[in-house]
């Protein structure tokens, strides 16, 4: 009886002031484009700064990434029939954080070949923008590290002295070449790293403002904490990935990372290679990171794991780059694990 | 199930059509680990193009007191038999090649595209076919892996054959087993490309 009113209350509403559309019903300000072009703009202080440390043939090695991932963009989204999207600033920001993972001592030539391999295979092959399950920067390190593994470990430089920009340029890069922080303090030991670089405040502060051999982007904690910061106010990024890679990464060096278990330096680990980086603009691209909450914190805490596995107990002195590699293509794997409780299940089925 | 090809058709069916590493995607563990160069991919190459002709010839010879419940345990044997003997043979009269390529002739036994085409041809088909049928699936094989280790080879080491042709090596990355997989799947499409353009110029 009541079923038969509801129906007659149905048939009788005015059915022309129903509107059904699909989701989604609020619109937003923000786009693809926008969001990309603020990470650019947000790595941009890192980028001046490294000039000021490792040269000015790091702004070179820069342009030559960016225009070439551009360029291989284009190209391959003509060549595959897609629409050009080189506006859009993916490429671009591809481009920049390729450059900022590799040492500020390589030819120009690594660059391209990494942005052809990362851009065409890692990107356009397997589905291009928001289906490619790698993220194409770290796949272009991985494979100039594979490729070169003489120039990719070795090209590092010491920090120059006062505002001498120009100092490296046209020098030889045997002749010149040091070690980052995390080598040294694995093949030679605490001992030699603090004849190398120092101890107490001064070598955590020099280190957090960025002076220290290391890949170009890396270096600054504090400009990339800001930068983090920015993207983390504007809502483009939530707290739970950086925070959990981070923390996990600063707790197990505690544990592990010294000669007895609870004496490593956490400090150290979080201010040293490219955790940073990675964690806040890596780890965090939206399209090879997972959505849920839960399951990006697994996700942070799992690259986190396996960053302090490698430096510690791998074969690399910095593992932030295939830790993220290996947890990128099992972020949907972790949304499918991890799934939200709907609020209101189907209750008895269907009818 | 007569067979309506003639036994030339059959052997360039194996080589182009039905290609067991780029159009069947068949073995791939072989084509990736050992394809580092043309003489690796060559040598297994003769020795699988070996195991295929002889294991196709006599299952079909025995094809008809073969029970159809113990057929894969029968193929398995056949298959294993001739292994033995190319790897005797082989490590007899190659032993420096032999021992380049270690477990790989062994695990010849378990590749699929040999239970394959004997469990879709050779059970089926008389002798004759059977023999023409293997040649080309070897011989497929065989030209699969020489294209891919000629690619590596070149890229990954400079060198053609074991000589140095380019003097430097460009791309230390195809040397490694992940690059394996990259050369298998750009050959693979650029099978397919030469398919499609064949087809649509033919009308």
């Amino acid at each position: 009886m009541i079923k038969q009113q509801v129906s007659d209350d149905q048939t009788t509403a005015p059915v022309k002031l129903w509107k059904v559309s699909v989701s989604p019903h609020i619109k937003s300000s923000e786009s693809v484009e926008k969001i990309m072009w603020t990470v650019v703009a947000c790595l941009m202080p890192p980028l001046i700064l490294s000039v000021f440390v490792f040269g000015i043939q790091t702004l070179f090695i820069t342009a030559v990434s960016v225009v070439s991932c551009v360029v291989v963009e284009a190209v391959s989204q003509k060549a595959l029939g897609r629409r050009v999207t080189i506006k859009d600033g993916s490429a671009v920001l591809t481009g920049l954080l390729l450059a900022f993972v590799i040492p500020p001592g390589v030819s120009p030539l690594l660059p391209i070949l990494a942005a052809i391999f990362a851009i065409y295979i890692g990107k356009h092959l397997l589905g291009g923008i928001g289906y490619n399950f790698f993220n194409p920067a770290l796949l272009g390190r991985a494979f100039l590290l594979a490729s070169f593994p003489v120039a990719m470990t070795s090209a590092w430089l010491s920090p120059v002295e006062g505002f001498g920009i120009f100092s490296y340029l046209g020098t030889s890069i045997d002749a010149i070449s040091t070690a980052t922080p995390l080598a040294v303090m694995k093949e030679q030991g605490l001992a030699a790293f603090t004849e190398a670089f120092g101890s107490g405040a001064g070598l955590y502060t020099s280190f957090f403002l960025g002076w220290r051999p290391g890949c170009i982007g890396e270096t600054s904690g504090l400009l990339l904490l800001l930068g983090g910061g920015y993207l983390l106010y504007r809502k483009y990024i939530t707290y739970h990935i950086p925070v959990s890679i981070l923390g996990t990464i600063a707790v197990l060096t505690w544990v592990f990372g010294g000669e007895t278990y609870f004496r490593g330096d956490p400090l150290l680990a979080l201010v040293t290679g490219g955790a940073i980086l990675g964690a806040f603009f890596m780890a965090t691209d939206y399209v090879t990171s997972p959505t849920t909450k839960i399951s990006q914190i697994v996700y942070g805490i799992c690259i986190g794991a396996l960053t302090v596995l490698i430096r510690l107990k791998g074969g690399y002195p910095e593992g932030i780059c295939y830790a993220i590699l290996l947890m990128n293509p099992l972020s949907t794997v972790l949304d499918s694990w991890f799934k939200p409780k709907r609020f209101a299940p189907p209750q008895g089925g269907a009818e | 199930m007569a067979n309506d090809k003639s036994g030339m058709q059959l052997v360039v069916n194996g080589i182009l059509s039905e290609n067991p590493i780029f159009r069947l995607a068949l073995s791939m563990c072989p084509a990736v680990g050992i394809s580092t160069t043309v003489m690796n991919g060559l040598m297994l190459g003769i020795a699988v193009l070996f195991v295929q002709v002889f294991s196709s010839v006599t299952i079909s010879i025995f094809k008809n007191v073969i029970h159809p419940r113990i057929r894969i345990p029968t193929y398995t044997l056949t298959i294993a038999t001739w292994v033995t003997v190319i790897d005797l043979v082989l490590a007899a009269l190659l032993p420096d090649a032999y021992a380049k390529m270690g477990i790989f002739v062994k695990l010849i036994v378990a590749f699929a595209i040999i239970t394959m085409r004997l469990e879709m041809f050779a059970c089926k088909e008389s002798v004759k076919d059977s023999f023409w049928d293997g040649l080309g699936m070897g011989l497929g094989f065989m030209v699969g892996m020489v294209v891919i280790g000629f690619v590596r080879e070149l890229l990954g080491s400079g060198a053609i054959l074991g000589y140095d042709v380019l003097g430097f090596k460009p791309l230390l990355f195809f040397i490694l087993p992940s690059a394996g997989f990259f050369v298998v799947g750009l050959m693979m499409a650029f099978f397919n490309w030469i398919e499609l353009y064949y087809k649509r110029s033919k009308g």
